[in-house]
Protein backbone atom coordinates (compact mmCIF):
# COMPACT_ATOMS: atom_id res chain seq x y z
CA UNK A 1 0.00 0.00 0.00
CA UNK A 2 1.16 3.54 -0.84
CA UNK A 3 1.44 6.22 1.91
CA UNK A 4 -1.67 8.37 1.48
CA UNK A 5 -0.81 12.32 0.43
CA UNK A 6 -2.64 14.55 2.99
CA UNK A 7 -3.75 17.84 1.62
CA UNK A 8 -4.04 18.36 5.40
CA UNK A 9 -1.30 19.81 7.35
CA UNK A 10 -0.99 18.09 10.49
CA UNK A 11 -2.54 20.26 12.64
CA UNK A 12 -5.67 20.33 10.80
CA UNK A 13 -5.35 16.27 11.29
CA UNK A 14 -4.70 16.20 14.95
CA UNK A 15 -7.62 19.33 15.21
CA UNK A 16 -9.83 17.25 13.34
CA UNK A 17 -8.85 14.04 15.73
CA UNK A 18 -9.78 15.67 18.85
CA UNK A 19 -13.40 17.58 17.23
CA UNK A 20 -13.87 13.74 15.99
CA UNK A 21 -12.85 12.15 19.74
CA UNK A 22 -15.43 14.80 21.58
CA UNK A 23 -18.19 14.32 19.19
CA UNK A 24 -17.38 10.18 20.35
CA UNK A 25 -17.66 10.84 24.08
CA UNK A 26 -20.92 13.35 23.46
CA UNK A 27 -22.54 10.65 21.46
CA UNK A 28 -21.65 7.58 23.78
CA UNK A 29 -21.90 9.37 27.57
CA UNK A 30 -25.82 8.76 27.83
CA UNK A 31 -25.79 5.53 27.17
CA UNK A 32 -23.04 5.06 29.63
CA UNK A 33 -25.09 6.59 31.86
CA UNK A 34 -27.85 4.17 31.48
CA UNK A 35 -25.43 1.64 32.06
CA UNK A 36 -24.17 2.50 35.32
CA UNK A 37 -27.17 3.98 36.97
CA UNK A 38 -29.22 0.46 36.11
CA UNK A 39 -26.94 -0.74 38.74
CA UNK A 40 -27.49 2.42 41.04
CA UNK A 41 -28.37 1.03 44.44
CA UNK A 42 -29.84 4.40 45.96
CA UNK A 43 -33.44 4.97 45.00
CA UNK A 44 -32.32 9.02 44.39
CA UNK A 45 -30.72 10.03 40.89
CA UNK A 46 -28.07 11.87 42.19
CA UNK A 47 -24.39 11.73 40.57
CA UNK A 48 -21.75 10.27 41.79
CA UNK A 49 -23.14 6.99 42.53
CA UNK A 50 -22.25 6.11 45.83
CA UNK A 51 -23.31 2.37 45.55
CA UNK A 52 -23.69 -0.15 43.12
CA UNK A 53 -25.91 -3.62 43.48
CA UNK A 54 -28.28 -5.51 40.77
CA UNK A 55 -31.02 -5.48 43.17
CA UNK A 56 -33.08 -3.57 41.17
CA UNK A 57 -33.25 -5.92 38.17
CA UNK A 58 -35.01 -8.43 40.35
CA UNK A 59 -37.67 -6.01 41.40
CA UNK A 60 -38.46 -5.12 37.78
CA UNK A 61 -38.49 -8.65 36.82
CA UNK A 62 -41.73 -9.08 39.51
CA UNK A 63 -43.05 -6.55 38.72
CA UNK A 64 -46.29 -7.42 36.83
CA UNK A 65 -46.66 -4.44 34.34
CA UNK A 66 -42.93 -4.35 33.32
CA UNK A 67 -43.80 -8.33 32.39
CA UNK A 68 -46.60 -7.45 30.60
CA UNK A 69 -45.16 -4.02 28.56
CA UNK A 70 -42.15 -6.31 27.75
CA UNK A 71 -44.48 -9.18 26.56
CA UNK A 72 -46.05 -6.59 24.52
CA UNK A 73 -42.98 -5.28 23.58
CA UNK A 74 -41.70 -8.45 21.88
CA UNK A 75 -45.31 -9.56 20.67
CA UNK A 76 -45.08 -6.48 18.43
CA UNK A 77 -41.94 -6.07 17.19
CA UNK A 78 -42.48 -10.01 16.04
CA UNK A 79 -45.38 -9.60 14.49
CA UNK A 80 -44.91 -5.61 12.53
CA UNK A 81 -40.94 -7.69 11.74
CA UNK A 82 -43.05 -10.43 10.15
CA UNK A 83 -45.37 -8.09 8.18
CA UNK A 84 -42.50 -6.26 7.16
CA UNK A 85 -40.05 -8.77 5.82
CA UNK A 86 -43.32 -9.96 3.87
CA UNK A 87 -43.92 -6.62 2.54
CA UNK A 88 -40.80 -5.24 1.98
CA UNK A 89 -39.58 -7.72 0.10
CA UNK A 90 -42.32 -7.90 -2.06
CA UNK A 91 -41.77 -4.52 -2.99
CA UNK A 92 -38.27 -5.00 -3.63
CA UNK A 93 -38.63 -7.68 -5.72
CA UNK A 94 -41.06 -5.63 -7.90
CA UNK A 95 -38.75 -2.64 -8.17
CA UNK A 96 -35.94 -5.15 -9.01
CA UNK A 97 -37.29 -7.29 -11.68
CA UNK A 98 -39.48 -4.57 -13.28
CA UNK A 99 -39.78 -1.21 -14.84
CA UNK A 100 -43.31 -0.05 -14.57
CA UNK A 101 -44.80 3.13 -14.78
CA UNK A 102 -44.46 5.28 -11.03
CA UNK A 103 -41.38 3.14 -10.33
CA UNK A 104 -39.74 5.35 -8.83
CA UNK A 105 -42.26 6.79 -6.49
CA UNK A 106 -42.71 3.95 -5.17
CA UNK A 107 -39.29 3.60 -2.39
CA UNK A 108 -40.05 7.33 -1.66
CA UNK A 109 -43.83 6.18 -0.65
CA UNK A 110 -42.02 3.60 1.64
CA UNK A 111 -40.03 5.84 3.00
CA UNK A 112 -42.82 8.45 4.00
CA UNK A 113 -44.12 7.10 6.97
CA UNK A 114 -40.08 7.93 8.72
CA UNK A 115 -39.05 11.08 6.58
CA UNK A 116 -42.74 13.08 7.29
CA UNK A 117 -42.44 14.03 11.40
CA UNK A 118 -43.15 11.31 13.56
CA UNK A 119 -45.87 13.39 14.79
CA UNK A 120 -48.12 13.58 11.93
CA UNK A 121 -47.87 9.97 11.01
CA UNK A 122 -48.98 8.80 15.03
CA UNK A 123 -51.64 11.53 14.48
CA UNK A 124 -52.85 10.50 10.48
CA UNK A 125 -52.80 6.53 12.43
CA UNK A 126 -54.90 8.09 15.49
CA UNK A 127 -57.30 9.03 12.90
CA UNK A 128 -57.75 6.32 10.90
CA UNK A 129 -58.18 4.43 14.16
CA UNK A 130 -60.29 6.66 15.55
CA UNK A 131 -62.52 6.54 11.76
CA UNK A 132 -62.18 2.68 11.74
CA UNK A 133 -63.85 2.29 15.32
CA UNK A 134 -67.11 4.20 13.87
CA UNK A 135 -67.35 2.62 10.82
CA UNK A 136 -66.41 -1.23 11.65
CA UNK A 137 -65.70 -1.25 15.87
CA UNK A 138 -61.90 -1.25 15.33
CA UNK A 139 -60.37 -0.19 18.58
CA UNK A 140 -56.67 0.41 19.97
CA UNK A 141 -55.19 -2.70 20.57
CA UNK A 142 -51.70 -4.73 20.33
CA UNK A 143 -53.02 -5.00 16.81
CA UNK A 144 -53.28 -1.12 15.54
CA UNK A 145 -49.60 -0.93 17.65
CA UNK A 146 -48.32 -3.53 14.92
CA UNK A 147 -50.44 -2.09 12.08
CA UNK A 148 -48.62 1.53 12.85
CA UNK A 149 -45.14 -0.47 13.47
CA UNK A 150 -44.94 -2.88 10.27
CA UNK A 151 -46.04 0.94 8.33
CA UNK A 152 -42.91 2.32 9.00
CA UNK A 153 -40.65 -0.97 8.96
CA UNK A 154 -41.11 -1.94 5.73
CA UNK A 155 -39.08 0.41 4.03
CA UNK A 156 -35.60 -0.75 6.46
CA UNK A 157 -36.24 -4.38 5.15
CA UNK A 158 -37.01 -2.65 1.22
CA UNK A 159 -33.96 -0.71 1.71
CA UNK A 160 -31.74 -4.07 2.49
CA UNK A 161 -33.28 -6.42 0.06
CA UNK A 162 -33.16 -3.87 -2.92
CA UNK A 163 -29.45 -3.37 -1.80
CA UNK A 164 -28.71 -6.81 -1.95
CA UNK A 165 -30.69 -8.05 -5.41
CA UNK A 166 -28.77 -5.45 -6.84
CA UNK A 167 -25.40 -7.12 -5.84
CA UNK A 168 -26.54 -10.37 -7.22
CA UNK A 169 -26.05 -11.45 -10.74
CA UNK A 170 -29.43 -12.35 -12.65
CA UNK A 171 -27.36 -14.97 -14.62
CA UNK A 172 -27.80 -17.69 -11.66
CA UNK A 173 -31.83 -17.19 -11.93
CA UNK A 174 -31.28 -17.97 -15.77
CA UNK A 175 -29.10 -21.03 -15.18
CA UNK A 176 -31.40 -22.58 -12.84
CA UNK A 177 -34.63 -21.67 -15.45
CA UNK A 178 -32.64 -22.87 -18.06
CA UNK A 179 -31.64 -26.18 -15.93
CA UNK A 180 -35.80 -26.82 -15.96
CA UNK A 181 -36.38 -25.55 -12.42
CA UNK A 182 -39.99 -23.60 -12.00
CA UNK A 183 -40.61 -20.32 -10.53
CA UNK A 184 -40.96 -21.35 -6.82
CA UNK A 185 -38.00 -23.93 -7.36
CA UNK A 186 -35.98 -20.98 -8.43
CA UNK A 187 -36.72 -19.02 -5.64
CA UNK A 188 -36.34 -21.75 -3.06
CA UNK A 189 -33.05 -22.70 -4.20
CA UNK A 190 -31.43 -20.13 -5.49
CA UNK A 191 -32.77 -16.46 -4.85
CA UNK A 192 -33.33 -17.19 -1.41
CA UNK A 193 -30.44 -18.30 -0.28
CA UNK A 194 -28.80 -15.14 -1.89
CA UNK A 195 -30.52 -12.84 -0.82
CA UNK A 196 -31.16 -15.13 3.26
CA UNK A 197 -28.42 -12.72 4.88
CA UNK A 198 -30.20 -9.40 3.75
CA UNK A 199 -33.66 -10.48 5.16
CA UNK A 200 -32.14 -11.39 8.32
CA UNK A 201 -30.55 -8.36 8.69
CA UNK A 202 -33.59 -6.60 7.63
CA UNK A 203 -35.46 -8.19 10.31
CA UNK A 204 -33.19 -7.45 12.62
CA UNK A 205 -33.33 -4.06 12.18
CA UNK A 206 -36.83 -3.77 11.91
CA UNK A 207 -37.72 -5.19 15.37
CA UNK A 208 -35.10 -2.88 16.84
CA UNK A 209 -36.58 0.04 15.23
CA UNK A 210 -40.39 -1.55 16.36
CA UNK A 211 -39.02 -2.66 19.69
CA UNK A 212 -38.25 0.87 21.38
CA UNK A 213 -41.01 3.22 18.96
CA UNK A 214 -42.47 5.27 21.16
CA UNK A 215 -43.99 8.86 19.13
CA UNK A 216 -46.05 7.01 17.06
CA UNK A 217 -46.42 3.93 19.49
CA UNK A 218 -48.21 6.55 21.70
CA UNK A 219 -51.01 7.60 19.26
CA UNK A 220 -51.90 3.88 18.38
CA UNK A 221 -51.65 1.94 21.29
CA UNK A 222 -54.61 3.48 23.48
CA UNK A 223 -54.18 1.70 26.89
CA UNK A 224 -52.19 -0.84 25.93
CA UNK A 225 -48.49 -0.72 27.40
CA UNK A 226 -45.06 -1.36 25.77
CA UNK A 227 -41.68 -1.35 27.17
CA UNK A 228 -41.28 2.42 25.99
CA UNK A 229 -44.70 3.20 27.00
CA UNK A 230 -43.97 1.94 30.40
CA UNK A 231 -41.10 4.62 30.61
CA UNK A 232 -42.55 7.49 29.55
CA UNK A 233 -45.91 6.68 31.92
CA UNK A 234 -43.14 6.10 34.92
CA UNK A 235 -40.12 7.91 34.89
CA UNK A 236 -41.33 10.90 36.43
CA UNK A 237 -42.62 9.01 39.53
CA UNK A 238 -39.58 9.11 41.95
CA UNK A 239 -40.33 5.52 43.40
CA UNK A 240 -39.87 3.91 40.14
CA UNK A 241 -36.79 5.57 38.91
CA UNK A 242 -34.75 2.49 39.52
CA UNK A 243 -36.62 0.38 38.00
CA UNK A 244 -36.90 2.67 35.02
CA UNK A 245 -33.09 2.29 35.03
CA UNK A 246 -33.32 -1.43 34.86
CA UNK A 247 -35.83 -1.08 32.04
CA UNK A 248 -33.50 1.42 30.15
CA UNK A 249 -30.65 -0.56 30.31
CA UNK A 250 -32.79 -3.65 28.91
CA UNK A 251 -34.12 -1.83 26.28
CA UNK A 252 -30.55 -0.31 25.01
CA UNK A 253 -29.08 -4.07 25.26
CA UNK A 254 -31.95 -5.04 23.71
CA UNK A 255 -32.08 -2.66 20.43
CA UNK A 256 -28.07 -2.95 20.44
CA UNK A 257 -27.32 -6.36 19.88
CA UNK A 258 -29.46 -7.17 17.05
CA UNK A 259 -28.39 -4.14 15.45
CA UNK A 260 -24.84 -5.21 16.11
CA UNK A 261 -25.48 -8.45 14.47
CA UNK A 262 -27.24 -6.52 11.22
CA UNK A 263 -24.26 -4.29 10.49
CA UNK A 264 -22.30 -7.46 10.45
CA UNK A 265 -24.45 -9.46 8.43
CA UNK A 266 -24.15 -6.30 5.70
CA UNK A 267 -21.05 -5.09 6.41
CA UNK A 268 -19.58 -4.81 2.64
CA UNK A 269 -23.28 -3.43 1.38
CA UNK A 270 -23.87 -0.09 0.36
CA UNK A 271 -27.73 -0.19 1.91
CA UNK A 272 -28.67 3.08 1.23
CA UNK A 273 -29.39 5.26 -1.99
CA UNK A 274 -32.40 3.54 -3.81
CA UNK A 275 -32.64 4.08 -7.44
CA UNK A 276 -29.10 4.41 -8.34
CA UNK A 277 -27.23 2.55 -10.79
CA UNK A 278 -23.78 3.28 -11.28
CA UNK A 279 -22.77 1.77 -8.46
CA UNK A 280 -20.65 -1.29 -9.29
CA UNK A 281 -17.94 0.73 -8.51
CA UNK A 282 -18.59 1.77 -5.23
CA UNK A 283 -19.41 -1.28 -3.75
CA UNK A 284 -16.16 -3.19 -4.97
CA UNK A 285 -14.01 0.12 -3.39
CA UNK A 286 -16.34 0.03 -0.19
CA UNK A 287 -16.15 -3.58 -0.59
CA UNK A 288 -12.11 -3.31 -0.57
CA UNK A 289 -11.96 -0.69 2.28
CA UNK A 290 -13.96 -2.70 4.79
CA UNK A 291 -16.50 0.15 5.13
CA UNK A 292 -19.76 -0.63 6.69
CA UNK A 293 -23.10 0.59 5.33
CA UNK A 294 -24.68 2.80 7.29
CA UNK A 295 -28.80 2.25 7.20
CA UNK A 296 -30.30 5.08 9.29
CA UNK A 297 -33.50 4.31 11.02
CA UNK A 298 -36.25 6.76 12.64
CA UNK A 299 -36.47 7.09 15.94
CA UNK B 1 -46.12 -39.41 -4.14
CA UNK B 2 -49.06 -38.96 -6.34
CA UNK B 3 -49.88 -36.04 -4.14
CA UNK B 4 -46.16 -34.57 -4.57
CA UNK B 5 -46.49 -35.36 -8.25
CA UNK B 6 -49.96 -32.97 -8.35
CA UNK B 7 -48.17 -30.10 -6.24
CA UNK B 8 -45.54 -30.31 -8.01
CA UNK B 9 -47.28 -30.02 -11.42
CA UNK B 10 -49.41 -27.40 -9.80
CA UNK B 11 -46.56 -25.60 -8.91
CA UNK B 12 -44.86 -25.54 -12.34
CA UNK B 13 -48.01 -24.40 -14.46
CA UNK B 14 -48.82 -21.66 -11.80
CA UNK B 15 -44.98 -20.41 -12.38
CA UNK B 16 -45.39 -21.04 -16.13
CA UNK B 17 -48.55 -19.10 -15.61
CA UNK B 18 -46.73 -15.77 -13.85
CA UNK B 19 -43.63 -16.49 -16.36
CA UNK B 20 -46.11 -15.93 -19.27
CA UNK B 21 -48.10 -13.06 -17.60
CA UNK B 22 -45.77 -10.47 -16.39
CA UNK B 23 -48.23 -7.77 -15.21
CA UNK B 24 -50.17 -10.43 -12.98
CA UNK B 25 -46.85 -11.18 -11.66
CA UNK B 26 -45.97 -7.46 -11.27
CA UNK B 27 -49.70 -7.24 -9.35
CA UNK B 28 -49.15 -10.12 -7.27
CA UNK B 29 -45.52 -8.78 -5.71
CA UNK B 30 -46.66 -5.06 -5.78
CA UNK B 31 -50.26 -5.65 -4.53
CA UNK B 32 -49.71 -6.03 -0.98
CA UNK B 33 -47.06 -3.59 -0.22
CA UNK B 34 -48.92 -0.78 -2.24
CA UNK B 35 -52.65 -1.86 -1.25
CA UNK B 36 -51.40 -1.24 2.88
CA UNK B 37 -49.11 1.61 2.23
CA UNK B 38 -52.61 3.06 0.31
CA UNK B 39 -55.00 1.52 2.60
CA UNK B 40 -53.24 2.11 6.02
CA UNK B 41 -50.62 5.23 5.18
CA UNK B 42 -52.07 7.78 2.66
CA UNK B 43 -55.76 6.87 3.72
CA UNK B 44 -54.67 7.96 7.24
CA UNK B 45 -52.50 11.12 5.72
CA UNK B 46 -55.63 12.02 3.62
CA UNK B 47 -57.96 11.47 7.18
CA UNK B 48 -55.83 14.12 8.74
CA UNK B 49 -55.92 16.50 6.19
CA UNK B 50 -60.02 16.39 5.99
CA UNK B 51 -60.08 16.07 10.28
CA UNK B 52 -58.02 19.65 9.82
CA UNK B 53 -61.02 21.45 8.26
CA UNK B 54 -63.53 19.90 10.68
CA UNK B 55 -64.22 21.30 14.16
CA UNK B 56 -65.24 20.61 17.62
CA UNK B 57 -68.34 21.45 19.23
CA UNK B 58 -67.26 23.93 22.16
CA UNK B 59 -69.70 22.52 24.56
CA UNK B 60 -70.65 18.85 24.16
CA UNK B 61 -66.95 18.82 22.77
CA UNK B 62 -68.14 16.22 20.19
CA UNK B 63 -65.97 15.87 16.63
CA UNK B 64 -68.69 17.75 13.98
CA UNK B 65 -67.82 17.49 10.45
CA UNK B 66 -68.51 20.62 9.41
CA UNK B 67 -66.35 22.04 6.65
CA UNK B 68 -64.74 25.24 7.51
CA UNK B 69 -61.29 27.20 8.22
CA UNK B 70 -62.05 27.80 11.63
CA UNK B 71 -58.74 25.73 12.81
CA UNK B 72 -56.14 27.51 10.54
CA UNK B 73 -58.15 30.82 12.03
CA UNK B 74 -57.31 29.92 15.57
CA UNK B 75 -53.50 28.95 14.38
CA UNK B 76 -52.86 32.30 12.58
CA UNK B 77 -54.66 34.75 15.26
CA UNK B 78 -53.90 33.07 18.62
CA UNK B 79 -50.77 34.50 19.67
CA UNK B 80 -50.05 31.48 21.46
CA UNK B 81 -49.64 28.96 18.82
CA UNK B 82 -47.81 31.79 16.36
CA UNK B 83 -45.13 31.69 19.74
CA UNK B 84 -45.05 27.90 19.81
CA UNK B 85 -44.68 27.98 15.90
CA UNK B 86 -41.65 30.48 16.00
CA UNK B 87 -40.01 28.82 18.94
CA UNK B 88 -40.07 25.18 17.58
CA UNK B 89 -38.60 26.37 14.03
CA UNK B 90 -36.33 28.99 15.60
CA UNK B 91 -35.13 26.05 17.99
CA UNK B 92 -35.07 23.55 14.86
CA UNK B 93 -33.08 26.22 12.78
CA UNK B 94 -30.60 26.16 16.06
CA UNK B 95 -30.39 22.43 16.37
CA UNK B 96 -29.53 22.20 12.53
CA UNK B 97 -26.84 24.17 12.72
CA UNK B 98 -25.08 23.18 15.60
CA UNK B 99 -25.53 19.84 14.15
CA UNK B 100 -23.74 20.44 10.79
CA UNK B 101 -20.87 22.02 12.96
CA UNK B 102 -20.08 19.16 15.20
CA UNK B 103 -21.19 17.05 12.14
CA UNK B 104 -18.79 17.93 9.62
CA UNK B 105 -15.14 17.59 10.98
CA UNK B 106 -16.45 13.96 12.46
CA UNK B 107 -17.58 13.44 8.54
CA UNK B 108 -14.35 15.08 7.43
CA UNK B 109 -12.23 12.76 9.54
CA UNK B 110 -14.01 9.78 8.81
CA UNK B 111 -14.04 10.38 4.79
CA UNK B 112 -10.41 11.72 4.28
CA UNK B 113 -8.00 11.13 6.93
CA UNK B 114 -8.72 7.94 8.41
CA UNK B 115 -7.38 4.42 7.50
CA UNK B 116 -9.89 2.18 6.77
CA UNK B 117 -10.52 0.30 9.55
CA UNK B 118 -10.50 3.14 12.02
CA UNK B 119 -13.52 4.20 9.23
CA UNK B 120 -15.26 1.30 9.70
CA UNK B 121 -15.37 1.74 13.16
CA UNK B 122 -15.73 5.05 13.31
CA UNK B 123 -19.24 4.54 11.04
CA UNK B 124 -20.40 2.08 13.28
CA UNK B 125 -20.00 4.28 16.76
CA UNK B 126 -21.90 6.73 14.71
CA UNK B 127 -24.71 4.63 13.58
CA UNK B 128 -25.17 2.62 16.69
CA UNK B 129 -26.44 5.31 18.85
CA UNK B 130 -29.11 5.61 16.25
CA UNK B 131 -30.70 2.26 17.11
CA UNK B 132 -30.30 2.21 20.46
CA UNK B 133 -33.74 3.42 21.82
CA UNK B 134 -33.98 7.03 21.54
CA UNK B 135 -36.57 7.12 24.04
CA UNK B 136 -33.99 5.76 26.80
CA UNK B 137 -31.18 8.44 25.46
CA UNK B 138 -33.53 10.64 26.08
CA UNK B 139 -33.90 9.89 29.36
CA UNK B 140 -30.18 9.31 29.74
CA UNK B 141 -29.96 13.35 29.20
CA UNK B 142 -32.76 14.14 31.84
CA UNK B 143 -30.57 12.24 34.32
CA UNK B 144 -27.64 13.49 33.29
CA UNK B 145 -29.07 16.89 33.47
CA UNK B 146 -31.21 16.54 36.44
CA UNK B 147 -30.20 19.56 39.52
CA UNK B 148 -28.12 16.71 41.17
CA UNK B 149 -27.08 15.15 37.69
CA UNK B 150 -23.76 14.77 36.02
CA UNK B 151 -23.64 17.74 34.54
CA UNK B 152 -24.14 20.30 37.58
CA UNK B 153 -22.15 18.13 39.25
CA UNK B 154 -19.10 18.43 36.68
CA UNK B 155 -20.52 22.81 36.28
CA UNK B 156 -19.56 22.84 40.26
CA UNK B 157 -16.27 21.33 40.35
CA UNK B 158 -14.91 23.82 37.75
CA UNK B 159 -16.56 26.41 39.43
CA UNK B 160 -19.55 27.45 37.40
CA UNK B 161 -22.50 27.63 38.86
CA UNK B 162 -25.43 27.55 35.57
CA UNK B 163 -28.42 25.48 35.53
CA UNK B 164 -29.72 24.36 32.27
CA UNK B 165 -32.02 21.77 33.63
CA UNK B 166 -35.66 21.99 31.69
CA UNK B 167 -34.42 25.13 29.58
CA UNK B 168 -34.87 25.52 25.74
CA UNK B 169 -31.01 25.21 26.35
CA UNK B 170 -31.46 21.82 27.64
CA UNK B 171 -34.03 20.59 24.82
CA UNK B 172 -31.53 22.80 22.19
CA UNK B 173 -28.37 20.36 23.65
CA UNK B 174 -31.24 17.35 23.59
CA UNK B 175 -31.77 17.78 20.17
CA UNK B 176 -28.71 18.23 19.17
CA UNK B 177 -27.69 14.97 20.35
CA UNK B 178 -30.37 12.92 19.19
CA UNK B 179 -30.14 14.35 15.58
CA UNK B 180 -26.30 14.15 14.88
CA UNK B 181 -25.77 10.79 13.52
CA UNK B 182 -28.51 12.04 10.57
CA UNK B 183 -26.40 14.81 9.42
CA UNK B 184 -23.22 13.19 9.81
CA UNK B 185 -24.02 10.40 7.42
CA UNK B 186 -25.17 12.40 4.24
CA UNK B 187 -22.52 14.89 4.52
CA UNK B 188 -19.92 11.67 4.98
CA UNK B 189 -21.22 10.00 2.11
CA UNK B 190 -20.70 13.52 0.47
CA UNK B 191 -17.10 14.24 1.44
CA UNK B 192 -16.22 10.19 0.47
CA UNK B 193 -17.33 10.88 -3.41
CA UNK B 194 -15.15 14.06 -3.73
CA UNK B 195 -12.35 12.71 -5.71
CA UNK B 196 -8.98 12.94 -4.28
CA UNK B 197 -7.37 14.37 -7.60
CA UNK B 198 -9.99 17.66 -7.14
CA UNK B 199 -8.36 18.19 -4.21
CA UNK B 200 -4.44 17.57 -5.50
CA UNK B 201 -5.13 19.80 -8.31
CA UNK B 202 -6.33 22.38 -5.88
CA UNK B 203 -3.36 22.04 -3.62
CA UNK B 204 -0.87 21.78 -6.14
CA UNK B 205 -2.33 25.08 -7.72
CA UNK B 206 -1.08 26.93 -4.73
CA UNK B 207 -4.26 27.19 -2.52
CA UNK B 208 -3.66 26.02 1.03
CA UNK B 209 -6.12 23.51 3.30
CA UNK B 210 -8.63 26.80 3.61
CA UNK B 211 -8.76 27.74 0.27
CA UNK B 212 -9.19 24.24 -0.89
CA UNK B 213 -11.99 24.06 1.69
CA UNK B 214 -13.46 26.53 1.18
CA UNK B 215 -13.43 26.74 -2.91
CA UNK B 216 -13.61 23.00 -3.65
CA UNK B 217 -14.76 20.53 -0.83
CA UNK B 218 -17.74 22.68 0.60
CA UNK B 219 -19.44 23.10 -2.40
CA UNK B 220 -19.01 19.72 -3.63
CA UNK B 221 -20.30 18.69 0.15
CA UNK B 222 -23.35 21.22 -0.05
CA UNK B 223 -26.15 18.64 -1.25
CA UNK B 224 -24.73 16.66 1.85
CA UNK B 225 -24.85 18.89 4.25
CA UNK B 226 -28.44 19.95 3.08
CA UNK B 227 -29.21 16.35 3.08
CA UNK B 228 -28.63 16.13 6.56
CA UNK B 229 -30.13 19.22 7.78
CA UNK B 230 -33.47 17.96 6.10
CA UNK B 231 -33.14 15.12 9.29
CA UNK B 232 -32.18 17.08 11.63
CA UNK B 233 -35.01 20.20 10.84
CA UNK B 234 -37.86 17.56 10.13
CA UNK B 235 -37.53 15.60 13.50
CA UNK B 236 -37.24 18.55 16.17
CA UNK B 237 -40.38 19.79 14.36
CA UNK B 238 -42.26 16.70 14.81
CA UNK B 239 -41.02 15.94 18.37
CA UNK B 240 -42.99 15.92 21.08
CA UNK B 241 -41.33 13.62 24.01
CA UNK B 242 -37.88 16.14 24.52
CA UNK B 243 -39.70 19.01 25.35
CA UNK B 244 -41.75 17.43 28.04
CA UNK B 245 -38.74 15.24 29.15
CA UNK B 246 -36.12 17.76 29.85
CA UNK B 247 -37.71 21.02 28.99
CA UNK B 248 -40.96 23.17 30.36
CA UNK B 249 -42.08 25.29 27.03
CA UNK B 250 -44.19 23.74 24.41
CA UNK B 251 -43.41 22.57 21.36
CA UNK B 252 -46.00 22.13 18.13
CA UNK B 253 -45.95 18.35 18.83
CA UNK B 254 -46.71 18.84 22.92
CA UNK B 255 -49.60 21.35 21.58
CA UNK B 256 -50.59 17.85 19.13
CA UNK B 257 -50.56 15.28 21.63
CA UNK B 258 -52.55 17.45 24.47
CA UNK B 259 -55.45 17.61 21.76
CA UNK B 260 -55.43 14.48 20.79
CA UNK B 261 -54.97 13.22 24.32
CA UNK B 262 -56.69 15.12 26.72
CA UNK B 263 -58.50 17.86 24.98
CA UNK B 264 -59.98 15.66 22.47
CA UNK B 265 -60.25 18.41 19.76
CA UNK B 266 -58.44 16.16 16.66
CA UNK B 267 -59.41 18.71 14.37
CA UNK B 268 -57.16 21.66 15.84
CA UNK B 269 -54.85 18.98 16.31
CA UNK B 270 -54.68 17.50 12.57
CA UNK B 271 -54.49 21.23 11.64
CA UNK B 272 -51.69 21.85 13.66
CA UNK B 273 -50.05 19.13 12.41
CA UNK B 274 -50.23 19.84 9.07
CA UNK B 275 -47.75 22.94 10.00
CA UNK B 276 -44.90 20.84 10.08
CA UNK B 277 -45.77 19.39 6.78
CA UNK B 278 -45.91 22.36 5.06
CA UNK B 279 -42.78 23.82 6.67
CA UNK B 280 -41.11 20.27 5.52
CA UNK B 281 -42.83 20.90 2.14
CA UNK B 282 -41.11 23.97 1.88
CA UNK B 283 -37.97 22.77 3.13
CA UNK B 284 -37.43 20.41 0.89
CA UNK B 285 -38.16 22.08 -2.35
CA UNK B 286 -35.61 24.76 -1.55
CA UNK B 287 -33.60 21.66 -0.42
CA UNK B 288 -34.26 20.13 -3.74
CA UNK B 289 -32.75 22.86 -5.65
CA UNK B 290 -29.88 22.66 -3.78
CA UNK B 291 -29.35 19.14 -5.57
CA UNK B 292 -29.40 17.17 -1.69
CA UNK B 293 -31.74 14.53 -3.44
CA UNK B 294 -28.57 13.17 -5.00
CA UNK B 295 -26.89 12.96 -1.75
CA UNK B 296 -28.96 10.86 -0.25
Amino acid sequence: MTRRRYIESLGVRICLRIATAFVLVFLYVPLIVIVLYAFNSARAQGWPIDEYSTKWFGVAWNNGQVREAFANSIQVAIAATALALVLGSLAAFAVHRFRFFGRETISFLLVLPIALPGIVTGMALNSAINLGGQVFGLSFSLFTIIVGHATFCIVVVYNNVVARLRRTSSSLVEASMDLGANGFQTFRYVTLPSILTALVAGALLAFALSFDEIIVTNFTSGTENTLPKWIFNNLRLPNQRPQVNVVAFVVVVGSFIPVYIAQKLTEDEHARTPGKRRRGLFVRRRKEAGIPSPTVPHP
Amino acid sequence: MAVEVARGSFARRLSAYFHRHRRVRLAALLGPPMGWMLVVYLGALVLLFLAAFWRQNPLTAEIERVWGFDNFRTLVEGSVYRTITLRTVGIAAAVTVTDILLAFPVAYYAARVATPRVRTLLLLSIVLPLWSSYLVRLYAWRVILSGNGILNWTLDKIGLSVDVSYSNWAIWLVFSYLWLPYVALPIYAALQRIPNSYLEASTDMGAGWGTTLRRVVLPLALPGVVAGSIFAFSLTLGDYIAPTLVGNTLFIGNVVYQNVGIANNIPLASAFALVPVIIMALYLLGARRMGAFEAL
